[in-house]
């Protein structure tokens, strides 16, 4: 990575030799296994790998669901490794945005209460957070759906409900697990075009795919294997690619 | 924070009705715990309040002492004199009168049961005769006229005072006041009336005693004109009696010394009437103390049985919540990984339980209030009286229901971890 680029840009995610441990029966399993990378405020990154090389274990902890057994995560300058329970809750309420494989939508609320959930738990009053969902729901062009259930809506809308509640806390980083694994090559298209739209307003975006047509429309590819970083790649945003499909 | 508590509310209620027939009948062992409490307390309560009323009737600054046919010793004693004599004597009375320590008021009573006849009106009366200061220790109000008087007593005069049942029966469209009526043989003028009045006669049925039919004479009077031999003609066979007084009544001026006083007349009355047992002494005090006695031992019994089936409304509780936290647990991952705090969890599966239990004790104190309205209609001789302790106090202990059952499933709810959550189907 180019120097003047790391002075340019703020580093908003940076991992140091961090080693995920778990213990199956009587063997450790090292599912990372010393990875270190960083990312700069306003890229659009994917990771990448085959099953079971640990990029579910990098998301887990990217997205502070989990905490490294060794290494350091500091995200947005702060290291996060160590966190308590609550103070990693915190996090993830503040600074964290998540888009799910299968939505993970609560059924129950409207895609607005849907929206809300991050900022009630940021404890925002009710009418700021019913603005701020609003918004977000407007931005991914759901701002006249915002009082349907979410099985009242096609899985490209409940993708976009997704990404509107994601966004609604102005995250550092918007991590998206799979996105259009759920969803038509078509509606998966628009997803990955909201995410441009989204990239190029600004945004932070870390996607974990395995499909090398929705990675390449990243800047960045990192590919892992075996719990380590197996190489950093440019993807087709930064320079397109010629016969790339979404 | 009031609104995070209102939120927290809102989200709990919104969990309950999700599932509205789910959450009913998880409540229905805590409504009908509670409704069972409190329809059983107002009941008890309505039992004790009547008996302690009766009892209180009595006096509880009274002491009663009743004249009592002895058991048959000798029965062929019996036969061959066919004449018993037993009971409390005018010596007793005045006896008691000068040395019982703190008492104020003695008030001797003799009955006689003879007919009461007015023009061609007849009816079964009790002719009660007694003193001037029979008010003393009774509790009665006139209708109308006066009571037996001082002068009445020393002139033997033949007046009556009638209760209020009798009295309608004799002069049913007429004034009573100054009429001349027969009581057997003899004839009595009616001076006054009394207002209607019942008493418990003090015995271990707890009978109640209608004391409308009795008519007040002066007992001077009742003595010269019926002697003390009381002549019972039944089935052929003629019995005597020989009774001087059927009741003493002893005033006490202070409650303290109720007590103490009943155990020194008793003492008193085994002297004179060496050990035979031809009367008996009843403290309404007493009597007031063994009802309270009797209706804290209720309380506890119905207690445990309240606590029993609020436990049992508890663990069905535990148990649907239990389900729900695993049928939930995908929101759960979703909530915490959108930054949910396990307190968040904690509360917001508490608060479910909470409303689940609160709403079961909301339905069952109304279900406990239609009880205590409809019981009367089912059995006129209960008065439930709903306390408004009992409310209170089922509410407070089912919303702590909801409270102790609902923190293991709000515990493991909030003790989840995420990830595994998230990918729960």
């Amino acid at each position: 990575m180019n120097d003047a680029v790391v002075t340019e840009r703020e580093i908003v995610v940076a991992m140091r030799d961090v080693e995920r441990h778990y213990l199956m029966g009587d063997t450790v399993v090292r599912a990372l296994d010393g990875i270190s990378f960083q990312i700069e405020r306003g890229s659009y990154w994917a990771i990448m790998g085959p099953s079971g090389s640990g990029k579910s274990t990098l998301l887990n902890l990217l997205g502070c669901l989990d905490r490294p057994t060794r290494g350091a995560y500091l995200l947005g300058g702060e290291d996060v490794s160590r966190l308590s329970d609550d103070a990693l809750s915190d996090v993830r309420s503040k600074k964290l945005g998540f888009v799910f494989q299968s939505f993970q939508l609560i059924q129950q609320l409207s895609i607005l209460e849907n929206t809300e959930v991050p900022l009630f738990y940021q404890g925002v009053a009710p009418a700021i957070s019913r603005e701020r969902a609003r918004q977000a729901l407007t931005r991914v062009g759901l701002g006249d759906r915002v009082s349907h259930r979410p099985n009242e809506l096609s899985g490209g809308q409940q993708q976009r409900a997704a990404v509107a509640r994601a966004l609604v806390n102005q995250p550092i980083v918007l991590l998206a697990d799979e996105p259009t694994g759920n969803l038509d090559s078509k509606t998966a298209r628009e997803i990955l075009d909201l995410f441009d739209e989204l990239h190029a307003q600004g945004s932070t975006i870390i996607l974990v795919t395995h499909d090398p047509g929705v990675a390449n429309r990243a800047e960045w590819v990192l590919r892992v294997l075996d719990g380590k970083v197996d190489r950093v790649e440019r993807g087709g945003r930064a320079r397109p690619v010629a016969g790339a499909t979404a | 924070m009031i609104t995070a508590i209102w939120r927290t509310f809102h989200l709990g209620l919104r969990g309950v009705a999700r599932h509205g027939l789910r959450s009913l009948l998880t409540s229905l062992g805590v409504l009908f715990g509670v409704a069972s409490v409190i329809a059983m307390l107002a009941i008890g309560e309505g039992l004790s309040h009547d008996v302690q009323a009766r009892i209180q009737a009595l006096g509880s600054n009274n002491i009663l002492v009743r004249s009592l046919k002895p058991p048959e010793s000798s029965s062929a004693a019996a036969e061959r004199s066919r004449l018993s004599v037993y009971g409390v004597t005018y010596q007793d009375a005045a006896r008691m009168q000068k040395t019982l320590p703190n008492a104020q008021i003695v008030v001797p009573v003799r009955a006689i049961y003879q007919d009461a006849r007015y023009a061609d009106r007849r009816a079964d009366a009790r002719i009660v005769g007694t003193v001037p200061w029979f008010g003393e220790t009774n509790d009665f109000k006139l209708e109308s006229g006066r009571f037996v008087t001082e002068i009445d007593l020393e002139t033997r005069a033949p007046i009556c005072v009638l209760g209020a049942t009798i009295s309608r029966e004799l002069f049913p469209l007429e004034e009573p006041l100054g009429k001349l009526l027969k009581l057997g043989t003899q004839a009595f003028r009616v001076v006054g009336v009394m207002r209607p009045r019942t008493a418990l006669t003090g015995d271990d049925q707890g009978t109640i005693e209608d004391l409308s039919r009795d008519v007040y004479a002066p007992l001077t009077t009742v003595r010269q004109y019926w002697g003390e031999i009381i002549v019972k003609v039944s089935s052929g066979s003629r019995d005597m009696e020989q009774v001087e007084l059927h009741q003493l009544q002893v005033r006490v001026a202070d409650v303290k010394k109720v007590e103490a006083t009943a155990a020194v007349l008793k003492e008193m009355l085994e002297a004179s009437h060496k050990s035979k047992k031809d009367y008996e002494v009843v403290v309404p005090l007493s009597l007031l103390r063994d009802a309270e006695e009797t209706k804290k031992d209720f309380n506890r019994v119905l207690g445990a049985i309240a606590g029993i089936s609020l436990l049992i409304g508890g663990i069905g509780i535990t148990n649907v919540m239990l389900a729900t936290v695993t049928e939930r647990t995908r929101e759960i991952g979703i909530r915490r990984a959108l930054g949910a705090k396990r307190k968040h969890i904690v509360s917001q599966f508490l608060v479910e339980t909470v409303v689940l239990a609160g709403g079961g004790g909301v339905l069952g104190m109304a279900l406990g209030w239609l009880i205590c309205v409809l019981v009367p209609t089912i059995n006129p001789k209960l008065h439930p009286m709903p306390t408004q302790e009992s409310y209170v106090l089922s509410f407070v202990i089912s919303v702590v229901v909801g409270i102790v059952f609902g923190l293991y499933p709000a515990w493991r709810a909030a003790t989840m971890d995420p990830v595994e959550a998230l990918r729960h189907e």
